[in-house]
């Protein structure tokens, strides 16, 4: 049963994803918008979008407060991602010894962040005025999976073989509810508040993630003059590429 | 029209406290059905302009991209909040760019997500109803398109994009502009946005010829008309009439006899501007392009060279070629179009032009850039080009010059307050208001550096300043075009030619 729900959350997700990436990759973009500082060419585009991914380029020059919190929450994010591989791979490739300690304090900067990010939206009066109500709630759910992990890291080891059983037993006979331990009701939670988050996430502004790649005003290469760009549904053009300039 | 006071001017710019509705009584007068139907927009409000809106939305958001992501990807991190002058001017909520964009995106997630459709409450999704359609008129109306706001957003995310695209909405609705309406119907009747018939630009033009002989004792001409010219000179058409427009068309006629390269106006397309792009309408910027393409062809020129003026610029560097190239006709060995600052700049390098520093030793100058040129298009060869070329201008035109708070210049520059639609008399408060930014980063080099001369290249911001900046105390002489300096500057009769 579990496997099932596993593997309908991710179903979800990869479909949901990939609609929307596609949506964006189809939309045409008719004319070039590029914002400065806009590269020249196709190489200097690649390392724009690189450094906005990487480092958050735009938002530092935006609000330092923001890019703190957002770039310790989005760093820590990855590591703990990366992290979590030991569940599904086999066999550990051996680096992942030192990932183990990194993981540790990426998930108290993790918290961290997040915590940042939302005292920032409660109490800067702009920011908390463009909130809508699902604002809070990723950043409470983010939360939420962070210390859950953190408890299970520090305080309470669950015990998955004995969940495992309890689950099994809970599906399939009529014998009352097992007694889970606080660390499996903790890990549990921990798991269903994943789940919530990576079923949403096409459906939200998470899509940030892919979307980013697709902004015209950060990928186009600023060369209108020397190479013609075509706007596919205009009419009355001359079609002719040309490369003068 | 009401009595407007300017705000105070502070030592420096601090971002003011969220104000709910401070600028909601600001709209702009309705369209005018003489002025709509010619632009195939419907003459007044259709009955079922609340489906026909959605229905349009959809339209857009598959012709647009930009639209698209930009309405899915806002995290609300608000980064660009403190962005807009608008915002910083008039304290309104829904001057902040994301709240602005907020009255399309919510629109967009009632319809057109599963989350708004199931969740509006949760997720901020709104119907399209009078109330809301009453806040677009009222706020897409604020935003002169300057793209601030796009430079600070992790995405990119361009409330100038979703400005243009709620105006065509707007359009198609028939809840049209007048002031924008207006001007394109003048373009297609006349050929420029002031409506000024072929025999009062001829009549203009010689005079202007007059007055330069006088003053310079050389026949510095200002042709119409004449085909086989080297190059076709397309500037905004206030600089046929306006102050202190005029001394920078003087400028350019100044240059071009210096150079002894044979130009022309042409009075079918004399303008620039193209205000099909402050209404979004794809098919309005190709139309009104087309005019220029067209009489180049018709007068045989080689080259197309543009006057200052900013948003002009954005649509002949950015859009022309897609909009109605390629150019073949022209000289490949230019870039098509070439800006009149390239153009000077080009023959100052070649040693063709002298220059006179001294003939500008009154003026401390500095230079306001105009958002378009600074943000939404380049000159010369390479990224930057934009603030380097026209400084390069300055600087062989005078002694004195000193920059701004670098918070208020280059792409972070500050909107003059009238661009993007918004330079109407019904809009002054907004106009006032949204000057803010850029009157406090000039009062600091007025105090600092006693400049009295405020450089730039766009034919609304010189408009809007010369307005607006006497409201604040400072005297409108004090903003005048780069090329103002450069007809200041420029010996006539010495080593007349490139060489
Ligand atoms: C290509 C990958 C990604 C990039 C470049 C990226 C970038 C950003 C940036 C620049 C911000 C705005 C600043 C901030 O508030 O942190 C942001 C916000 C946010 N991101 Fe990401 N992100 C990525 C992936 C993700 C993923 C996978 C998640 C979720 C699991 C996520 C969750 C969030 C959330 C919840 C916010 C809003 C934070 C707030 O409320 O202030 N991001 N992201
Ligand atoms: S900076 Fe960009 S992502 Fe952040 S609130 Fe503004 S538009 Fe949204
Ligand atoms: S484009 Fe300019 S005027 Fe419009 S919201 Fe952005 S900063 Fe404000
Ligand atoms: S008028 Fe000038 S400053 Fe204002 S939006 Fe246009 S280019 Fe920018």
């Amino acid at each position: 049963m579990l496997t099932i729900l596993a593997y309908l959350v991710v179903g979800i997700f990869v479909v949901g994803f990939t609609q929307r990436i596609l949506l964006y990759a189809r939309s045409p973009a008719p004319l070039k918008i590029p914002t400065t500082p806009a590269p020249t060419t196709t190489a200097g585009v690649v390392w724009r979008l690189f450094t906005e991914v990487v480092f958050f380029n735009s938002l530092f020059k935006g609000d330092k407060w923001a890019w703190l919190g957002g770039y310790l929450f989005h760093g820590a994010l990855l590591l703990v991602l990366i992290r979590h591989l030991r569940y599904f791979v086999e066999p550990l490739p051996p680096f992942f010894a030192h990932v183990q300690i990194a993981g540790v304090v990426a998930g108290v900067a993790m918290v961290g962040g997040l915590g940042l990010l939302l005292l920032r939206r409660l109490l800067i009066d702009r920011v908390r005025h463009v909130s809508s109500p699902s604002d809070y709630l990723w950043l409470l759910l983010l939360l939420g999976i962070g210390f859950s992990g953190l408890v299970m890291q520090f305080f309470l080891r669950p015990d998955i073989v004995h969940i495992k059983g309890a689950m099994m037993g809970m599906w399939s006979s009529s014998q009352s509810l097992p007694l889970l331990t606080l660390g499996d009701v903790v890990f549990l939670a921990h798991l269903c508040m994943v789940a919530v988050l990576i079923v949403l996430f096409p459906f939200s502004k998470l899509m940030h993630a892919g979307g980013i790649f697709f902004s015209p005003t950060r990928n186009q290469v600023d060369n209108p003059r020397e190479k013609r760009h075509v706007n596919p549904w205009a009419a009355g053009q001359h079609t002719k590429e040309s490369t003068h300039g | 029209m009401a009595d407007y006071s300017a705000p105070e001017i502070q030592d420096d710019i601090h971002v003011p406290a969220v104000q709910v509705g401070s600028m909601a009584h600001l709209k702009p007068y309705p369209a005018m059905e003489k002025h709509m139907l010619p632009l195939g927009f419907p003459e007044a409000r259709l009955a079922d302009w609340q489906e026909k809106g959605i229905a349009k939305l959809g339209e857009m958001l598959k012709k647009y991209r930009s639209l698209q992501v930009h309405l899915d990807i806002c995290v609300k991190c608000g980064a660009c909040t403190d962005k807009c002058h608008y915002f910083l001017g008039t304290q309104d909520a829904n001057n902040m760019p994301v709240q602005r964009a907020d009255l399309m995106r919510s629109v967009y997630r009632r319809y057109f997500t599963t989350a708004g459709k199931l969740f509006p409450g949760l997720v901020g999704a709104k119907d399209f109803d009078e109330e809301m359609l009453q806040q677009w008129v009222t706020y897409f109306h604020q935003c002169s398109q300057c793209r601030r706001c796009s430079v600070f957003c992790p995405y990119g995310i361009d409330t100038a994009e979703v400005t243009m695209a709620a105006r065509e909405i707007m359009d198609a609705i028939g809840v049209g502009h007048k002031y924008s309406t207006e001007i394109i119907s003048k373009v297609h009747e006349v050929g420029n946005n002031l409506g000024i018939p072929k025999p009062a630009l001829q009549g203009t033009l010689a005079f202007l010829e007059s007055d330069m002989l006088e003053n310079t004792g050389h026949e510095v001409r200002l042709p119409l008309d004449e085909a086989g010219a080297e190059v076709l000179l397309v500037a905004p058409s206030a600089d046929f009439f306006s102050e202190p427009h005029i001394q920078s068309l003087m400028g350019y006629a100044k240059v071009f006899h210096q150079a002894g390269i044979r130009y022309t106006i042409s009075s079918v397309a004399a303008e620039a501007a193209n205000f099909g792009m402050f209404i979004g309408s794809f098919e309005q910027k190709q139309k009104i392009a087309k005019r220029i393409r067209e009489e180049a062809e018709a007068l045989n020129v080689k080259r197309i060279v543009v006057g200052e003026c900013g948003h002009a610029w954005r649509v002949a560097y950015s859009f022309w070629n897609t909009l109605n190239g390629p150019f073949d006709f022209l000289d490949p060995r230019y870039p098509v179009p070439q800006h009149i600052c390239e153009f000077t700049y080009d023959l100052l390098q070649r040693g063709a032009l002298h220059m006179d520093k001294e003939a500008n030793d009154g003026y401390v100058v500095t230079m306001h850039d105009s958002c378009n040129v600074a943000r939404a298009s380049r000159m010369g060869e390479h990224a930057g080009g934009q603030f380097e070329i026209p400084r390069a201008l300055i600087r062989a035109s005078c002694h004195h010059f000193v920059e701004m708070d670098p918070d208020t210049t280059h792409e972070r520059t500050f909107c003059c307050g009238g661009g993007g639609g918004t330079l109407t008399d019904e809009l002054m408060e907004l106009r006032i208001k949204g000057a803010m930014p850029r009157v406090t980063a000039l009062k600091q080099v007025m105090k600092r550096d006693k400049v009295n001369f405020m450089a730039l290249i766009c034919a609304i911001c010189k408009a809007q300043f010369s307005k607006v900046l006497p409201m604040y105390h400072i005297p409108m002489e004090t903003v005048g075009g780069v090329h103002q300096l450069v007809s200041n500057a420029i010996q006539l009769g010495v080593n007349k030619g490139v060489v």
